[in-house]
């Protein structure tokens, strides 16, 4: 049988706001457990909670981002459920009127195709707290630092037809919410999770099959490697004749499966209602203008102009916008330099090839984007080859000096570009070695080329910092001046 | 000397005067306390110390020339509001542990305006009753009739003030708990307009339909407790921002060609002609005053108590969640599992009546019955709140009674919820609507004493303190006190 | 509308409340009649009325981002059931 996937999903996304949604508590990531919880976070009798502003603004930004309706008169409802990390025994959320309608986003997969996914909504709730497990003698430990914490849930249309799909969604949101600058993104702190909805139908059938939840994946990678496994397990199950149960899965990374969740085990019965403690949030049109106002530029709209106006390739655009501090790190290097494409080649290569290796992130870089830009300018006007370039940009990078010009002076690393001088050396190395020029004269024209190399290396070994170009124009010219 | 049957308005005078200390009369009434409360339980929790220290700093800050009318002046609040450090049980097992760790908005209120708190007032097990027979702390007994209840959910606080053991409390009103055990009582209930009051560390019950009032002996009184409640609280949400008047300025105010509506509703067959007397002669009073009498028609009255008992116990199945064991308060023994720390803490810590109304709202909620339970009476209300609006389109205040009966006895309603839900048919309407709503005894039934109902348009509390105490100068019914009380 | 003794089981599992079996025909039976009282409703026209979650047709106030709280743990655990290392502890959990 060919089996179709369907795939959709809701993420949640931290908002990155001071105060937590409904108190004055701070919302920093890590503090010791429980100092973060106030008495409106822990649920105590008698609290009220009070809307944060700024977590409107945020989600009426995402919403605007993604081109979506906006809710003009929001509604939080209570969502009834116990469970020791909801203080409450309720989540406020939005259940009928979200501040977030239909919107929609666009996914670049292989092959420079992109594709549009619809996004049914999305909705402002609270974070829950976190259970500990581990370190309290079989019991459970709550802390509730994170209960309260701003929340926009996006919910997804069942578009996405591959495991792939759904990564490059999950990406692509995440770069529109750090882009916004709503969330800080930072996914191994939980900033964003994604449940996956799956489910498989036999190819060409209309109706959706059952569907599972995956629960909470908190990775790019895992997301595509969960939905994949699941994808198998649902394959396997339907092959063999059996039905997939409606119900709530983990992942584990570790074992690459996904199991029930036995928590959800019973099919709870969420008695939404409108909570009495909040009002309807009304906006105007005045309100929404004014936050569009506040919009920065956007991924696509980045990627289109990387192409339009500095001649990236689709591909080098994609990948230098889709992070939007890397994108301005480019942009400010490129500008300095006045070569994109150098640029956009030294930052997808050395300057990411050196943030992987050290697990630093990009905002974090220790080369400035100036000090890059300045070195990328040695190099375009010829004063560093390009592997002093890397040298000097080492240097930078450990700290050895601020100022590029003063390092590649210290470093000895200035480039003989001057033709003069290297023919002067050229004509010593030919002098000093007849046999491998006669080897050369004797080598058919058209391996010629090739065989032109072990004078580069003599000519290089002879005098540090030639140009390698200028070494191979004279080069070639005096040897074929030989014959 | 003795003081302990004044007037918070006497209080205030006689301090200024120099006439006692607040330190005096907090001892006397503490005294009282100790000595007569046995045989009311009014009290949950009495503050001695704390009560002492105040009225110390009270008498000190006087001395200081800093006082204002509230200056030293002793109340008590209701155990629904939460006093930092001191034990607020919400008359239930659920919270008999439960030293709250922060103030009430009010209770703020009254401690910065100086007032010195004698303690923790008994109540319904967390506000639901009209008896004050759910308490976990046991029943409250009515200072007139000791075989009767004061009245409910606010009894404690009604029948501490009617016993002079205090001269004024906080209580709170959901469906009538300060009204009914005022007219149970003899007393002057207020229930302002639903925001006029900061519902910030009142333990809720029904969110939409809470809010915190006085009992106290007369309008006056009511008018400077108002005083230091109402205002804006930015921490509740539903509190309203609208400037507070000096409610009691316009006191006395002459309420000559005040329009009365008396919604014929309110006075059928159902309501004893006993009860009718009482309140005609009320009213023959106001026109004595100059006031005009004009029938009107709340035509769908009858459907406030079958919408309230969807409403209220929707809201408070989910307020009451977090009363889980987890954080705060009751927790069962040895729990298994934490299904079975919840249900062993909520069913061992909640009492019945509670048990039944989180039950109901429960089931109103859950899938499939939303529409026909929530969202019904949710529109039935909107009917109801239409009612009074275009009523009060043709009337200046309406006038009714506050209860179908005097105060009756321990029990008797004891074992049939419907039979006690009805008791609150005058009175559950106002929060429906969330208009203010006033009792003021206005007679006597068989030696107990009735109250009259006074329902004032929105955030129109000062023409109800204005037309119960123009009321109170021409009767007496405020006056009298329980037997053997003077 | 009656509810059966299941139900009555049923909506006490949901919210989580521990009855006692003997006092189940008792909730049943009051339940039963607090549900027939508020039946009265379902007579009602309500078509075109819409429904009303609060008493003043008021707006959300909104409050600024700002952080105002301070640490109060110890103050707020002093009345915890358990406490252990800056936890609630309840029994294990299981996902
Ligand atoms: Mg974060
Ligand atoms: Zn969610």
């Amino acid at each position: 049988m060919e089996w179709e996937v369907v795939i959709g999903l809701e993420i949640h996304a931290q908002l990155a706001t001071k105060s937590k949604i409904f108190s004055g508590s701070s919302t920093a990531y890590g503090a010791e457990a429980n100092t973060q919880a106030n008495a409106v976070d822990l649920g105590l009798p008698g609290v009220l909670p009070v809307f944060n502003e700024e977590a409107l603004r945020m989600a009426v930004k995402f919403g605007l981002a993604i081109d979506a309706e906006i809710g003009l008169k929001s509604i939080f409802d209570r969502k009834n459920y116990f469970y020791p990390d909801s203080p409450k025994g309720y989540q406020t959320t939005q259940l009928h009127h979200p501040i977030v309608g239909m919107g929609h986003i666009d996914i670049e997969l292989e092959g420079g195709v992109s594709k549009r996914i619809n996004v049914t909504r999305a909705h402002l709730e609270e974070d829950a707290g976190k259970s500990v497990h581990e370190g309290f003698a079989g019991m459970s430990g709550i802390d509730l630092n994170r209960a309260g914490t701003p929340l926009v849930e996006i919910v997804s249309e069942p578009e996405m037809r591959s495991a792939k799909e759904a990564a490059a969604y999950f990406k692509k949101m995440h770069s529109i919410v750090t882009y916004l600058g709503i969330c800080d993104g930072d996914l191994s702190q939980g900033s964003m999770r994604c449940d996956c909805n799956v489910s498989l139908r036999p190819k060409g059938q209309k109706e959706f099959g059952t569907r599972t939840e995956i629960k909470n994946v908190n990775s790019f990678r895992n997301v595509e490697r969960a939905i994949n496994t699941e994808i198998q397990r649902q394959m396997d199950v339907l092959e063999d004749g059996g039905v997939i149960r409606q119900e709530t899965r983990l992942y584990d990374a570790d074992k690459d499966e996904t199991r029930a969740m036995r928590s959800k085990e019973v099919e709870n019965d969420y008695r939404y209602f409108p909570c009495p403690d909040l009002l309807p949030v009304i906006i105007d049109q005045e309100y929404v203008e004014a936050v569009r106002a506040t919009l920065p530029e956007l991924p696509d709209a980045k990627k289109a102009r990387f192409q339009s106006e500095h001649g990236l390739s689709l591909m080098d655009a994609a990948v230098l916008s889709s992070d939007r501090i890397m994108a301005d790190y480019f942009e400010a290097a490129a500008k300095i330099s006045g070569d994109y494409k150098i640029a956009a080649n030294w930052v997808m290569g050395d300057v990411s090839a050196a943030l992987n290796k050290n697990e630093i992130a990009i905002s974090d870089i220790p080369v400035s984007a100036e000090q890059l830009g300045a070195l990328l300018s040695r190099i375009k006007d010829n004063t560093l080859s390009n592997g002093g370039a890397k040298e000097v940009f080492n240097a930078l990078w450990e700290g050895k000096g601020t100022d590029v010009d003063a390092l590649i002076d210290s470093l000895g690393l200035k480039q003989v570009s001057d033709t003069g001088a290297i023919e002067e050396i050229v004509a010593q190395v030919l002098a000093d070695n007849p046999k491998l020029v006669e080897g050369y004269l004797n080598t058919p024209e058209d391996k010629r080329a090739k065989a032109v190399g072990p004078f580069i290396g003599l000519v290089r070994k002879a005098a540090k910092g030639v140009n390698p170009q200028v070494v191979m124009d004279v080069l070639q010219k005096k040897l074929s001046e030989l014959g | 000397m003795t003081m302990h049957n004044k007037t918070i308005a006497e209080i205030s005078r006689d301090l200024t005067a120099g006439e006692y200390s607040s330190a005096e009369i907090t001892q006397e009434l503490l005294a009282r306390i100790k000595a007569q409360d046995s045989t009311y339980n009014s009290f949950i929790t009495v503050s001695d110390e704390q009560a002492i220290a105040q009225a110390n700093a009270a008498d000190a800050c006087r001395a200081a020339g800093n006082a204002t009318a509230w200056t030293g002046v002793p109340m008590a609040h209701k155990d629904i509001f939460c006093t930092n450090g001191v034990l607020t049980t919400c008359g239930s097992k659920m919270l008999s542990n439960f030293v709250a760790p922060y103030d009430a908005t009010i209770v703020d209120n009254f401690n910065q305006a100086g007032a010195v708190s004698l303690g923790k007032l008994n109540m319904d097990e967390f506000a639901m009753g009209s008896s004050n027979e759910s308490s976990f702390y046991g029943p409250v007994k009515n200072p007139w009739d000791t075989e009767r209840v004061p009245g409910g959910s606010s009894g404690g606080s009604a029948a501490a003030v009617a016993a002079r053991l205090v001269p004024g409390a906080t209580a709170s009103d959901t469906g009538g708990s300060i009204r009914q055990p005022a007219a149970f009582c003899g007393l002057t209930g207020l229930k302002p307009t639903y925001g006029r009051v900061s519902r910030y560390g009142m333990i809720a019950y029904a969110s939409s339909l809470d809010q915190a009032g006085t009992i106290t002996r007369n309008a006056e009184d009511s008018a400077m407790m108002l005083n230091v409640m109402a205002g804006f609280d930015a921490k509740d949400s539903t509190s309203v921002q609208r400037n507070v008047p000096d409610y009691t300025a316009s006191l006395n105010d002459s309420i000559e060609g005040m329009t009365i509506g008396l919604p014929k509703e309110y006075f059928s067959d159902a309501l004893s002609a006993d009860m009718q007397q009482q309140v005609r002669n009320a009213i023959a009073e106001y026109e004595k005053m100059g006031a005009k009498v004009k029938e009107i028609s709340l035509p769908n009255t009858h459907l406030a108590i079958p919408a309230y008992y969807v409403i209220a116990p929707s809201e408070c199945s989910a307020n009451l969640s977090r009363m889980d064991g987890v954080r705060f308060g009751y927790r069962c023994e040895d729990p298994k599992d934490i299904e079975d720390l919840y249900k062993r803490s909520r069913g061992e810590g909640f009492g019945n009546e509670v048990k039944r109304r989180i039950m109901i709202g429960a089931y109103a909620l859950s899938a499939g019955f939303y529409d026909a339970y929530y969202k019904k009476a949710q529109q039935v209300r909107r009917l109801i709140k239409n009612d009074f609006v275009s009523a009060f389109n043709d009337v200046d205040i309406i006038m009714s009674p506050v209860t179908p009966t005097p105060a009756f006895k321990f029990g008797e309603n004891a074992n049939d919820p419907v039979a006690m839900y009805l008791e609150d048919i005058f009175t559950i309407a106002l929060n429906l609507a969330g208009l203010p709503g006033m009792s003021v005894p206005c007679g006597q039934v068989n030696g107990l004493p009735v109250g009259l109902q006074l329902i004032g348009n929105y955030f129109d509390e000062a023409r109800l303190l204005n037309a119960g105490h123009q009321f109170q100068q021409v009767t007496d019914w405020h006056l009298k006190a329980p037997n053997g009380i003077a | 509308m009656a509810l059966d003794q299941d139900q009555v089981r049923d909506i006490a599992d949901l919210s989580r409340l521990q009855l006692d079996e003997t006092q189940i025909a008792e909730y049943q039976t009051n339940l039963s009649n607090i549900l027939h009282l508020v039946d009265q409703l379902s007579a009602v026209d309500t078509s075109d009325v819409e429904p009303m979650a609060h008493p003043l047709d008021a707006v959300q106030r909104l409050r600024a981002d700002v952080v105002t709280e301070t640490n109060q743990r110890e103050h707020f655990q002093k009345i915890a059931p358990a406490v252990e290392n800056g936890h609630y502890l309840v029994p294990r959990v299981v996902e």
